[in-house]
């Protein structure tokens, strides 16, 4: 009993040296990027709460608020604080566009291959475009 | 309705994780209509700037709504979070302390953020 239980074979996940190997279609794309761009924000939390505490305060912590983005915060220089701006920006519109095609499928249970592929290019052109818009404002090019 | 305590306690089957399913997407939804609350108010006419932008959290019913999403928001990051964690990590020692620490985490966010809507 105890030897056909070590002989049982084991399949292991992918291991993480075999992720570049995987060629992922796009809606596995999106998928692994929903969790990426949700452990980003999680992590992120607490400098968004810090912005947004300072935004909201005061007027003086409003203008704090303001000029972190240009003059920086700490030893972290402007440009620095508004990549990671982008980045949040970026995960926020993923994962809602990405929840929103979760919920679609879930509501209306229209699940096909081509529905699946098609909704997950939507996603990530969407969600990239959107952020390039986003990103132009935040560095000022309009 | 069969028995399902004591010796007649059902420990399979499915539908263990459908309370957590259905939480993140309720949650999700009302976090996307937050965010279309608060869009529209942005949007509204008016100069960009500290008083619109405070003005819009001044309200009470605002507030309210806030504090709703904040407790939303925590409740949907522990899903997910708690996902990765059960997904990668496989010692149960370092999923445990992982999971006390998302848990610690988004606690302590979700009084700061409360802290900061009710201060003023």
């Amino acid at each position: 009993m105890a030897d056909t239980l070590k002989e049982r074979p084991v399949y292991r996940n992918i291991h993480v040296s075999q992720i570049v190997a995987y060629r992922l279609p796009p809606a596995g794309i999106v998928s692994i990027l929903h969790r990426v761009s949700g452990a980003l924000m999680f992590l992120l939390l607490p400098f968004v709460i810090w912005l947004f505490d300072n935004s909201l305060t005061s007027e003086i912590s409003f203008d704090r608020f303001a000029s972190v983005f240009s003059s920086g915060a700490g030893f972290l220089p402007g440009w620095f604080i508004k990549l990671v701006c982008l980045g949040l920006i970026w995960a926020y519109l993923h994962h809602f566009i990405a929840g929103l095609r979760h919920l679609w499928m879930d509501a209306t249970h229209s699940v096909s291959k081509e529905q699946g592929r098609s909704s997950a290019i939507i996603t990530l052109a969407s969600s990239l475009l959107l952020t390039v818009a986003l990103g132009a404002k935040l560095f000022g090019l309009f | 309705m069969s028995t399902n305590f004591g010796s007649r306690r059902i420990v399979v089957g499915a539908h263990y994780g459908s309370r957590d399913w259905l939480s993140q997407r309720v949650t999700a939804l009302l976090m996307a209509l937050f965010t279309l609350v608060l869009l529209v108010q942005l949007l509204m006419p008016g100069e960009m700037g500290y008083y619109k932008w405070a003005g819009i959290f001044a309200a009470q019913w605002m507030k309210v709504l806030t504090f709703v999403i904040i407790v939303a928001l925590a409740l949907h990051a522990w899903v997910g979070v708690r996902d990765i964690w059960m997904d990668y990590v496989k010692p149960v020692g370092l999923r445990l302390a992982l999971q006390v620490f998302s848990i610690v985490w988004l606690l302590g966010c979700a009084g700061w953020a409360v802290q900061v809507i009710w201060r003023l």
